[in-house]
């Protein structure tokens, strides 16, 4: 579904990213882990096409289209998902006319008419059960007041709703407790299906204990330096990012 | 200097003309317009028209506006105009009492003034004049003074007539009351439109004021409103600016306010040539309290200015300005938000906020929040902002499937919000609401009739916003 080979971005004239290599099939749960301050928000950006990136070399191909051709929405548009770290505050605009527009801008990219007023209202009510959320919750304007804990389920509910081919969801255990947590990993894996994938980018074990990767990466100083099954992340917790360093 | 002449010019013909009709008109005027008319013809012939050498003027040129040959209507308008005919209103189920005048006049030459069960009288400044001298000389030219502004003072020496309200004590007005200026001329038309609202104590009023015009001649319209709001009274103000790129629109409110009243006034300006918006709020009463708002959406060469000027003289008052604007293409603009903490004014609350988005790099606004304290134990904040549409917002947005260009109208859609989510009035607030949507999609142009009058497609709409429909 996805490949990224030999990718190089900078940012400011900053190299960040220095040649990642990642395949991601269809069906997979991949976990990519890392200190802070490695690459792994950059890879995100770049994959969902973030301004002010620039790629120097390599290339990302997605569903065997070039990613690096289009523009944010049309990669959105094509089934890339970016659950963001930091959700950004829209006052004035309902989540509900927020996701509207999104799903209808969609449509139209694929030559579909809008969705009808009462499939969508039926398809919000079914996702809103799925993920545990409160009623009020899709009335309010897009995470205006939220807490941390409401941003990030107001991400994995607009992921359920917009349901991506590929969803690359970053940082989205930083900031939460046990209980939002386990809603959003449980969100996660009830998504979860043989034709989509899921990218989660952590700095820490604890959100794989909800969510099991079928593939942990470790990216380092902006390349993956290890990649393993799920005990890799286990691993890691036990011996930290030193092993890491040691071992290259 | 040629813009001085012109000013010259327009004044000396200005001053012909007063002195023809102080023989005729005026000279029949009740004493205390004649007195308040003479002062301000010779505080206007002192002061002339402003000029952006003036420091309450700068950002503002009244010069090329001047520059037009207007004519000066001092006559009344025909019997009966029928203003069903010139006028709808199509909010959906906004019941408002209407009251409109024509290029300056009341319309309704017949019964001038109307008198409700309740003891609201409503009606035509002049008849007003002749029938309550009394109660209109109490307030009448009191609170807008002519001393130093010589738009005032040219209003004040050439008015004739305008809306007259009048709400007793311990009357909550019912319907909304809507204020509708209309212009329709052939000529070229230079407006001094005069508005008075009295409300005794505790007592209530909501009131929308429209600007419009269906000849799209030059128009210059200098319009004030004095407004006495009694002890614990309430006034919800809206003032709502969709005019031509023809038009300079002067709108100067003053506001008298004693202890426990409260006031709301919001400026609504989505398209005109020239827009001046003066709000002077005289807060006179301990705990009262005065939220300025407006928004405007402006662009191509349009400029919009936004003075207020707030005098807390009593002690436990409280004022709140917020004032948001969007300016695209060369358009230009001027917030000046001036507070004054008199030396009494203790435990004075008061609060300034301007935030502006440039669209472009031609785009411009001159902003200048300012607090002058002479109290010691205050709590005043002022703050103004000038910036570009959000980075990680246009990312964010961007990132979900809509495009660049709906990004961008979503982003200003929610600049605005903030203020459009004061109108307290629902209907209203929708109305502006899709307004606001239309205006940022480029569809709003000037409306045939009211402001309020679009033939709305999205009387259906089920949802706030949904921009895939541009």
């Amino acid at each position: 579904m996805l490949t990224i080979k030999n990718l190089y971005a900078s940012i400011h004239g900053k190299e960040i990213l220095k040649g990642v290599n990642l395949e991601v099939n269809a069906g997979e749960v991949h976990a990519i882990m890392g200190p802070n301050g490695t690459g792994k928000s950059t890879l995100s950006y770049v994959i969902a096409g973030r301004q002010g990136y620039e790629v120097t070399s390599g290339e990302i191909i997605f569903k065997g289209r070039n990613l690096l051709e289009l523009s944010t929405e049309e990669r959105a548009c094509e089934g890339i998902f970016l659950g963001f770290q930091y959700p950004v505050e829209i006052p004035g605009v309902s989540i509900t006319n927020f996701l509207r527009t999104a799903i209808n801008e969609q449509r139209k990219y694929k030559g579909l008419d809008p969705i009808p007023a009462k499939d969508f209202l039926a398809q919000m009510e079914e996702k809103k059960k799925m993920l545990e959320l409160q009623d009020k919750l899709t009335n309010r304007s897009v995470n205006e007041g939220f807490s941390g804990g409401e941003k990030k389920k107001n991400e994995i509910f607009q992921m359920a709703m917009l349901e991506p081919s590929l969803a690359i969801l970053d940082e989205t255990d930083s900031g939460l407790d046990i209980d939002a947590l386990r809603i959003v990993a449980t969100g996660v894996n009830k998504l979860r299906r043989p034709d989509n994938a899921t990218v989660v980018i952590t700095h820490y074990q604890r959100l794989l204990d909800y969510i099991v990767p079928d593939v942990v990466h470790v990216l380092f100083d902006g390349r993956i330096v290890k990649t393993g099954g799920k005990e890799l992340a286990l691993e890691l917790e036990e011996k930290g990012y030193e092993w890491i360093k040691s071992q290259i | 200097m040629r813009d001085l002449s012109l000013e010259t010019n327009l004044k000396s013909a200005l001053e012909a003309l007063f002195h023809e009709r102080n023989e005729t008109f005026y000279a029949s005027d009740i004493p205390f317009v004649a007195k308040a008319r003479q002062e301000a013809f010779s505080n206007f012939i002192r002061l002339g028209f402003p000029n952006p050498r003036l420091e309450n003027w700068r950002g503002t040129d009244l010069s090329k506006a001047l520059d037009t040959t207007y004519e000066f209507l001092v006559e009344a308008p025909g019997d009966e105009i029928d203003v069903e005919k010139i006028f709808q209103c199509e909010v959906p189920h906004f019941e408002t009492f209407l009251v409109a005048q024509l290029n300056g006049w009341y319309v309704y030459r017949q019964s001038p003034l109307t008198e409700l069960a309740n003891g609201v009288i409503i009606g035509s400044l002049a008849a007003a004049f002749e029938k309550y001298p009394e109660l209109v000389s109490k307030h009448y030219g009191k609170y807008a003074s002519t001393e130093k502004e010589g738009l005032i003072a040219l209003n004040t020496a050439f008015a004739q007539d305008g809306i007259f309200i009048y709400v007793p004590d311990n009357v909550t007005v019912p319907d909304v009351v809507q204020m509708v200026n209309i212009v329709d001329s052939e000529q070229n038309l230079m407006l001094q439109a005069r508005n008075l609202v009295i409300l005794g104590n505790n007592s209530h009023l909501k009131l929308v004021q429209c600007d419009d015009s269906i000849n799209h001649r030059y128009t210059f319209i200098n319009s004030v409103s004095e407004f006495y709001i009694g002890k614990d009274s309430s006034v919800d103000h809206y003032k709502l600016q969709n005019k031509d790129e023809h038009s300079t629109l002067i709108n100067s409110l003053f506001f008298q306010m004693e202890s426990g009243s409260n006031l709301s006034s919001n400026s609504i300006s989505l398209n005109g040539g020239i827009i001046r918006n003066n709000t002077d709020v005289k807060l006179a009463g301990e705990n009262s309290s005065a939220n300025i708002y407006g928004v405007y959406l402006m662009d191509r060469n349009q400029h919009v200015d936004n003075h207020v000027r707030i005098d807390h003289l009593v002690p436990k008052c409280q004022s709140n300005e917020l004032f948001k604007g969007i300016l695209d293409d060369h358009a230009s603009g001027v917030f000046n938000g001036h507070v004054i903490v008199h030396k009494d004014a203790q435990q004075t609350n008061a609060f300034q906020t301007n935030k502006n988005i440039l669209l472009t790099d031609k785009a411009t606004i001159d902003t200048k929040p300012f607090l002058e304290i002479y109290a010691d134990d205050v709590k005043c904040s002022h703050g103004a902002t000038v910036g570009q549409l959000d980075a990680d917002a246009m990312f964010y947005i961007r990132s979900r499937g809509i495009s660049e260009e709906n990004a961008r109208i979503l982003l200003m859609y929610a600049f605005a919000a903030e203020v459009v989510n004061k109108i307290t009035i629902p209907e209203l607030r929708q109305r502006i609401d899709d307004m606001v949507k239309k205006r940022l999609r480029g569809e709003l142009s000037i409306c045939d009739q009211c402001v309020l009058h679009c033939s709305s497609q999205e009387k259906k709409l089920t949802f706030d916003i949904d921009v895939t429909r541009i």
